[in-house]
Parts: structure tokens; sequence; C-alpha cells
């Protein structure tokens, strides 16, 4: 999870067809394009197989139990109730720190998008540490809530900015009130932005796995998790896997309808300052609210981790060793994911960019598709996978790197697709027409300013997977610890102050990248991320 | 020299190129001029090599380089320099570094990149990166890396399109004189009338996916192919005419024909372009021509565009361009005539009104689907 992750998302549905330079596809870029998507379908074909295999019969008497339905309800449930406190808080904080004159609205905003980088297993763990009673529902709601709203708040506050001022003082020379207008011009210019948000929270929610064991709340994933590690009942964690791949993928459905963009149309960002609105009387309250927003979601797993941190009289000396290893070996899986995720990331975007046609589209919302596949299911696939057809892959590093390349293949689509998309056709056509043959083209053209997007989507999969909780503790190889398997190890065991310095080193790998990215970001020209 | 023939292209259905035939004498610099989509970029890019047509042939010099279906050179074998709208340099690259990048190594440290900045006027330069340069030093730094390989044609894709006026003019003028000094052959693409007639040698107007005239910009201008083509390139008035004894009467007078009395047979009714300089307004009665009302004046400075209004019935809307500030105001009657010699069609269909784009009627064209050239 990351600042530029949402953003980037928005990117890749505001990006209109464009009419291609030249009409022959490169055979290698269609070749390596094809096994990539196809590499990513790896783990839902293996689960439809497995479950196919299962047999109608079977499947139904897996599935058609209280059981199922118990979890449908919890999940659904917290679907609702987290999605729409994201959608008022994000949109209510955005529209704060976009359009009022708010003293410290700009450091405001840093803070805000804060928790998104914060592991939500660590946020839930701050809660209960400090509140041991915390579960069930108003507990599992009330952290991914603080965890999540970052979703909402990014895009809408991106569209806060785009959007075009101008309308609101229309509104009101025509003699609307302030509130009038926010209902009838501001909000529906930020429909897209919510809506978008919101189903993304869904989608965060149908995967998190750690923050709901951690908090004593039963849905697919933690139910999943505990047949899997009951003895490996493949068939029974395969048809609940299908379940929630299932419901991911009517969100995603709904994502991609609801945020194409059609009636509402975004301005261009306008460098004028635009009146922002003067909260009077109002202003020391809405300060309060955000800080204490910022301060519930951040403060308090900051604050639970520096007390563990200094709690204990012993020495720490194995706990150093072990965190060394431990950071080790996230850096080396993370590393090693990111790259795998980034090159082949590279031939599909270029073909999504310099030749779009259906087909193209096709593969591109096809690897887009995988974002509806938990962490946790990739894993388990991935382990079928390998006990029927690859033993000695179970449960080694490439294994790991390969279900985390499948997992964040999306993000490093899109950054490198922002990236290729702001380099013009016209720049590699001038190479070719200088008498430079295709390859030359690319290495001095293409490359060179391709790489900062190669560079963010490097850093998006490397941060985004270091944080990364059930699929490392389904396919960690035995004896290796990364933070997150030994933080979560530690918590297990209630050894919280042993636990602390792991949340402060994932904290540290999470938020300094994202910071770097948040930047990155926020340096692309709209017409980058726009069109 | 470049020879296009029987150039075809569509994407889908949609047909851009129709069978374009075009020649490019050697040396020359020609102006495509047609409305945007119109197939002018598309027709470039086929020309530098980027896309392939679906019919017809280019050749150059001698040589072909692309054939349907059975030629292709590729874009870095044709030693075309291609300077695309807003100049695309490479934003990584300093100006000299772009200048330097289709060189062979041992040239790119050496004298040519600085050279050739110098040749555009932009001597000392070299370090500066894209973004430091103003929108008319990036274009020259375009043309500067086009011409630096040596190449044989240049095309240039709308180059000035997005200057302001003041600076187009003086990045229009040095590129045309580098251009000479070099004596390459150029191919410009442009929607703009005044540039293209002020600027090439020879244009070709794109029209329907074909090249509907290809002239000098006097030819073009004096004796336009059809009327449609008098209102793409300039103001016109297009009036209804008689021919007898070798002249063609009109309400302007009894005019000239260019090309002689021979053209048009005596009796053939004709439609008659008299462009708006070749109007001459008088307030005496006794004048010469037909009684018009002013409608509007439109001042310029170095001279105005007066609108009239034939007091006839059904008079046509008449153009008029006077040097200088007029002494007309809107409501005048003025007497209207022209001097010739001017240019006529023999009216197709004698019965029906003359089908002019926008007008209905024979009557001014121009600035109907087709952007009007300030001042021209």
């Amino acid at each position: 999870m990351v600042t530029g992750t949402t953003v980037a998302r928005r990117a890749r549905w505001l990006n209109p067809t464009r009419k291609s330079a030249d009409p022959r596809m490169p055979l290698a870029l269609v070749v390596l394009s094809v096994a990539v998507v196809a590499g990513l379908m790896l783990p839902l074909a293996f689960l439809v197989l497995q479950a196919a295999q299962a047999g109608g019969g079977q499947l139904s008497q897996l599935l058609l139990r209280q059981l199922t339905l118990t979890l449908l309800l919890n999940t659904v449930k917290l679907v609702v109730v987290v999605t729409a406190a994201c959608a008022v808080i994000g949109t209510a904080a955005a529209w704060a720190t976009e359009r009022t004159s708010l003293p410290g609205r700009r450091v405001l905003a840093t803070l805000l998008v804060l928790p998104v980088a914060v592991p939500d297993f660590v946020i839930a763990w701050g809660w209960v540490s400090l509140f041991p009673s915390l579960s069930g529902l108003p507990g599992a709601a009330l952290v991914l809530t603080l965890g999540l709203y970052p979703l909402v708040y990014l895009p809408v506050a991106a569209s806060f900015r785009r959007a075009d001022t101008a309308q609101e003082y229309v509104a009101r020379s025509l003699g609307k009130g302030p509130w009038s207008t926010f209902m009838s011009v501001t909000l529906p210019q930020a429909r897209l932005a919510v809506t978008g948000g919101c189903l993304l929270v869904a989608l965060y929610l149908l995967a998190e796995y750690g923050a709901f064991s951690v908090l004593r709340y039963q849905t697919f994933t933690t139910e999943i998790f505990a047949e899997f590690q009951q003895g490996f009942d493949a068939p029974a964690a395969a048809a609940l896997s299908l379940v929630v791949v299932a419901l991911g993928v009517v969100v995603l459905v709904a994502e991609v309808a609801a945020t194409r963009p059609g009636r509402t149309v975004l301005g261009r960002p306008r460098p004028q300052a635009g009146v922002r609105v003067g909260l009077g009387r109002a202003t020391a309250p809405v300060v309060a609210a955000l800080g204490a927003l910022v301060v519930l979601a951040v403060g308090v797993p900051a604050a639970m981790i520096v007390y563990w941190a200094g709690s204990g009289q012993r020495t720490t000396l194995p706990a150093a060793q072990s965190l060394a290893g431990a950071a080790w070996h996230t850096a080396l899986y993370s590393a090693s994911a990111a790259a795998v995720a980034t090159v082949a990331a590279l031939p599909v975007a270029v073909l999504a960019v310099r030749y779009r046609r259906a087909p193209v589209v096709v593969m591109e919302r096809a690897a887009l598709l995988v974002e509806a596949l938990p962490g946790l299911v990739v894993a388990l696939a991935l382990v079928y996978f390998a006990a029927r057809y690859a033993p000695l892959a179970y449960q080694s590093g490439p294994l790991l790197v390969m279900a985390y390349a499948i997992m964040f293949f999306p993000l490093a689509l899109v950054a490198v697709r922002a990236s290729m998309a702001r380099v013009p056709a016209e720049l590699e056509m001038v190479g070719r027409s200088l008498g430079r043959r295709p390859l030359s083209v690319v290495l001095r053209v293409t490359l060179p300013l391709v790489m900062p997007g190669l560079l963010a989507s490097f850093l998006l999969v490397f941060m985004t997977a270091a944080t990364e909780l059930p699929a490392t503790l389904v396919l960690v190889p035995t004896g290796v610890q990364t933070l997150a398997t030994q933080f979560w190890a530690y918590t297990g065991d209630f050894s919280y102050r042993a636990a602390a310095p792991f949340a402060a080193a994932m904290l540290v790998v999470a938020v300094v990248p994202s910071y770097l990215l948040g930047r990155w970001f926020d340096r692309l020209p709209s017409g980058a991320v726009g069109r | 020299m470049i020879t296009v023939s029987g150039l075809c292209k569509r994407y889908g259905r949609h047909i851009v190129l129709d069978g374009v035939d075009l020649e490019v004498p050697a040396g020359s610099l020609t102006a495509v001029l047609g409305p945007s989509g119109s197939g002018k970029t598309t027709l470039l890019r086929i020309l530098a090599g980027f896309q392939r047509p679906d019919g017809g042939r280019v050749q150059l010099g001698g040589t072909t380089v692309e054939e349907a279906g059975r030629v292709h050179v590729p874009p870095e074998r044709r030693r075309v320099g291609y300077v695309p709208q807003e100049g695309a340099l490479f934003p990584h690259l300093s100006a000299a570094g772009n200048v330097a990048f289709g060189l062979p190594h041992r040239e790119r440290r050496g004298p040519r990149p600085g050279e050739l900045l110098a040749l555009v006027g932009l001597a000392g330069f070299d370090d500066r990166y894209p973004h430091q340069l103003s929108g008319g030093q990036q274009q020259r730094v375009a043309l500067a890396r086009a011409l630096a390989v040596r190449p044989e044609i240049v095309l240039l894709d709308e180059p000035f399109s997005s200057l302001d006026a003041a600076l187009r003019a003086e990045v229009r003028q040095d590129v045309a004189r580098v251009l000479a000094r070099t004596g390459t052959t150029a191919v410009l693409v442009t929607h703009d009338q005044d540039e293209a007639l002020s600027l090439a040698d020879q244009v070709a107007v794109l029209r329907d996916g074909r090249v509907a005239q290809c002239a000098t910009p006097e030819t073009l201008y004096r004796c336009p192919v059809d009327p449609a083509m008098a209102g793409f390139v300039g103001d016109a008035n297009l009036l209804d005419g008689l021919v007898g004894d070798g002249r063609v009467a009109t309400l302007l007078g009894e005019l000239a024909l260019v090309g002689g009395p021979a053209v048009l047979g005596d009796g053939v009714r004709a439609i008659v372009l008299v462009r708006p300089e070749q109007v001459r307004l008088d307030d005496s009665p006794d004048a010469p021509g037909s009684p018009a009302r002013v409608e509007a004046v439109e001042y310029h400075g170095h001279d105005a565009v007066v609108t009239l209004q034939a007091t006839g019935a059904p008079g046509p809307r008449l153009l008029a361009r006077v040097p200088g500030a007029p002494a007309v105001k809107p409501g005048l009657v003025l007497r209207a005539s022209a001097t010739g010699p001017v240019v006529a069609w023999r009216h197709e269909g004698a019965e029906q009104p003359v089908p002019v784009p926008g007008t209905g009627t024979a009557g001014p064209a121009g600035s109907d689907g087709w952007p009007r050239a300030g001042g021209m």
C-alpha cells in the first residue's frame, strides 16, 4: 500500500485510446507480453482446475453450509461499514485540505496519507496491544477504516485539485449558497474519484488477512488460512478462494464501470488559486478532528512500538541479530520481486501505449484482473501447483518471489505505463529518421525517458512486498524469517517487546519509498496521468 | 526529388488518402496544405516510413522506398529528416546532444553539432536542455538535428503551429533561409494558407484524400481549379457572369478573362472569381459598377476589409480589400467595380445556384469550413 498507488490506478482508466503510430506490432513484444499474461493467469487457472477436480458435488457440499453464509455475512457487513466510513472521512478530509483555508493544510495533507503506508496488521496490533478487548466487527471496522480511508482521500483530493473552480463561482453567482454549491457542483465533480476510491477499499478488504486475524474477526481469508494450516485441505480452501475471487471480480468490474470517464468532465488543473472557503469558528474543531484521525491511525501504532521497544530490561542482542537477518531476507525477496514485476510489465506497457487495439486491451485487462486475487489465494494456488508439479520449488525463495511478482504486477504495470505514455511516439520516430535502428532508439531514447517510471514501479512493488503478510506466511522458505513473518510470530506469542523493532523496521521500509513515490507522482504533469 | 503516385491509406473504413499523386522537385520547398484531418500528417509519415500505405508508391531520388505490399525501406535507411510538431526534442539530451544524435561516434564530439546550431542562429546554446529553450529555439534545434545527418529530404509537420504569431514569422523566415542555403528538398505540412503561400515554392492542396491542386503560390491564388478551391485559398467573391465577346459581364462590370477570350465560349453562364483586392469602391454615383451598401468594416492596419451588400435584388454579399483606413461607415451606399483579369468556370446546371460551401448562392467564399488566415 502506498501513496502513489491510487493515483496510479486512476491513471489507467483515464487514458483514452490513441491512434497507433505503426500498425505492425513487433512479434517479440507480442510473444513476451502473451507469456507474461499467461504467467499471471496461472494461479487463477490452477484454482479453477483444483475446484473442477473436486467436482460439483463436493464443491456444493463445501460451499453450501452455515459457515459460508456466516463468512459471507461477516465480509459484506464489514465491507459496507468500512467503505461507507472511508467515503465520508476521505471526502471530508480531502475537501478540508484542498478547498478550505485550513491552517497547516499542507502538513495535514502529507500526514493524512501516512496510514496507507502502515501495514493494516501493524495498526491492528497497535490498537489491540492498547485495548486487548478490542475485537469483532467494531474493532475490525475501526482499524480498517483508519488504515484504508486514504484510498478515498487520495483520489478525491486529486480530483478536487483538478476540478474547475469556475463552475463553483458560476453556481454561487446563480444564487446557490456554499452548502448547496458543494452538494450540487463540487461533489458531483469528485463522483468518479469517490466511487473509485470506495471500490478500491472494498478490494483491499476482501484481500486483508493479518488485521482480521489480530482482531479475531472471521472472514473468508482467515478461514482459508485456517483450512490451509489445519491439514492442507486443498478442495475446501480452493472452493472458498473461488468465492473470494468471484467477489473481487464483481468489485473490479464495478470499479471499471463506475470510474470510466464519461459524464464528469475533468478540467485541466489550473494554476489559479481559487478562493478557498473560510471555515470561521469551525476551524479549530476541523483541525482537531483531522489531527485526531492521524493520531488514531498512525500515532497509536507508532506509540505502541516505542512503548514496547523501551519496556524491557533484558539485552536485545538476539533480537537485533534476527532483525538483521529478517531485514536482509525481506529486502532480497522484495527487491527480486520488484525487479521481476517491473521487467515483466515493460513489454505489456509498451504494447498498451503504442499499439492500443482490441486484443491488447483485452490482454491488459486480463493482467489487471490479478487485482481481484487476494495474496493468500495466489500463494495457495502456487503451493498446490508446486506440490503437484514442482515439489522442489515448494517453500523456496523463487516461488515466494514469483507470488509477489504476480500479486503486485498491476502496480508495476500502472507505473511503467504512466511513464511510457509520457514518451511521445514522435521522439522514437525522430530517432529512426536520424538513421538509428529500432533497438538503438529504444536504448538511447525510450529507456532513458521511462527510467523514472521503472524506478517508481520498482519502489512501489518493493515496499508493498516488504509489508506483505499472508502470502509470505504461506510461502516463506523453512527456517527463514522476514520482517513481517517474524513480527507475526512474536505477536502471536504476545512477545510484543520483541515484535516492536520489526514493526519499526517495516514502517521505515514502507514510509521512505512512499514519500519518494508521492513526490514522483506529484511531479507528473497531468498530461501523463490524465490522458 | 520525391515522386508519390497513387498513395492510398485507410484507417478501418475511414479513407484518409485516396490516390495521392505528388512531385517535389529537388531543392524546392513544397507545402502540403489541408484542413486538420485531411491526411497531411499521414502522408508525411508514409514519406518518412513510419506508416505503411495500403496502395501506391513513393520514390525518393529515383529509388523506390515504398510500394504497398512489396517494398518498405525502414525509416533509418531513407535519409529523410523529420521535424515533428512542437519539435519533439529529446528531453534528456542537451541541444548539442540532440543535434549529435544521428551523427556517427567520431563526429559527435567534433565541431559539427556546434556548426549546425550556429547555422540555425543558436551558436553557444550547446549545453542548454530543451526545457531551457523557448518554443522557437526548440524548433530551430529540431531543424538542426534533422539537417545534421545530411538528409536528402526534410519533412516538417506543422512546425510553426505552436509558436505565437510574432515568433512564427521570424522562425518561418529563418527556416526558409536555412533550407535554401543547404539546398535541401523539403516538404512542409500546414493548415495555414498564409504560411503555405508565403514560404513554399509549390503548394499542394489536399482535399478528400487527393491532391486537388498543386501549383506555385501565385497560380494557386490567381487561378484555383474550381470555386471551392478559390474559397480554400484566401477570400473570394464568387459572382454570376455571362461570357460575351471574350469578356465576362458581372455585377462589377465587364472583366477580362485570365487566359484570353478562348477559355469559355460566348453565351456561357459562368462563375467568376473576383478577389477582394480586385474590388474598387467609389463614392461618386457616376462611377462604373453597381451600387452596394456597406455592412461592416474590418480594420487591419495595413488595409481594411469592407463587407457590402449589393442593392439589386437578390444582390450578393461582396468583400472588398482597400488599402489604409477607408472613410466609409456602415450604411453608406457606394459603387463597387472590379479590375480584371479574372478566372471563371462554366456554370454547371445553369438553373441551379452555384454550389459554394456555406453561402448557398454565389457570394464571398472563404472562412467556411476553412480557417481564414489573418490578414489574407
